[in-house]
């Protein structure tokens, strides 16, 4: 049920990306080019997700899953230099060709090679992750 | 209306239900790239099985729409070199900083996380530097 359920989702999810325009990589660098011409679409895809989501926080409280366990305990709240960091180096590489994970899936039947490249790419990166954690750890252990 | 933006809402809200039901339903946040990066470094292999039908289901929807459609959007650059530095940083970026778009962006300022606000602040404001520099004042995109 969790994998069916899981299915559902994802199908929901891509239907949504393709729907709004996430997978056109130049709709998404038009929306990063706020000196440029700017395309404001992804302010609405933004605000039209945060809606359904805001509304599934709320009925957290008090409940559990409808597949039983608990659910997913919130980070700690703290903005520290790994997300900084973090964000930072993902915001470049999404400016450069416009691809971030969710629809760099979505488009894998039809972006082509270059598509391809890019998921691959993503997953050696994420492979490397821990390791440039430790760099980034030592860094600042060193000042 | 501009029918872009309508499109947006709307595909905007799929993702939105989308997310609430893999909450509601299954108990977990809806992040693309914790859902990936957590079979990459084995860190989510207790819950392999819903993690690879979500993406099977994110590969196989769109896969179908488009074949129905004919329209294929996506205009990824060719320029093999800027895809695989930006595939390199978008994976090792996003597992640092333990979220993306969907799990920093979506799931986190719907429930005004600080650390989803600020991640969302940084990557959008480091990809429009990136537009800025690259396309505007270097020409390489």
């Amino acid at each position: 049920m969790r994998a069916f359920f899981g299915f559902i989702v994802g199908g929901l999810f891509g239907a949504g990306l393709l729907i709004s325009g996430m997978t056109d990589t130049q709709k998404v660098q038009g929306w990063l080019d706020i000196f440029g011409d700017w395309d404001p679409t992804l302010a609405f895809v933004m605000g039209g997700a945060i809606v359904p989501m805001a509304i599934a926080w709320r009925l957290v409280p008090g409940r559990a899953p409808v597949l039983g366990g608990t659910f997913d305990a919130p980070p700690d709240p703290v903005v520290d230099r790994k997300i900084i960091v973090g964000s930072v180096m993902f915001g470049i590489g999404w400016g450069l060709v416009g691809l971030c994970p969710g629809p760099a899936i979505a488009s894998l039947s039809f972006g082509g090679f270059g598509g391809f490249a890019f998921l691959i790419a993503m997953i050696i990166g994420m492979a490397l992750a821990p390791r440039a954690q430790t760099m980034l750890e030592h860094s600042r252990a060193a000042r | 209306m501009n029918s872009d933006w309508l499109m947006g809402l709307l595909g905007g809200g799929l993702i939105g239900t989308a997310a609430a039901m893999f909450l509601l339903v299954n108990g977990r946040v809806m992040g693309a790239s914790g859902i990936i990066g957590g079979l990459v470094d084995r860190t989510g292999w207790h819950a392999w099985q819903e993690r690879t039908a979500l993406i099977a289901g994110l590969i196989v929807v769109p896969a179908l729409m488009t074949m129905a459609s004919g329209v294929k959007p996506t205009f990824l650059t060719d320029n093999l070199l800027l895809i695989v530095i930006a595939g390199l940083f978008v994976g090792i970026g996003t597992r640092i900083a333990n979220g993306c778009t969907s799990g920093h962006g979506v799931c986190g300022i719907s429930r005004l996380s600080v650390r989803g606000i600020a991640a969302t602040i940084f990557y959008i404001g480091a990809g429009g530097l990136t537009v800025v520099l690259f396309k505007h004042i270097l020409g390489v995109i």
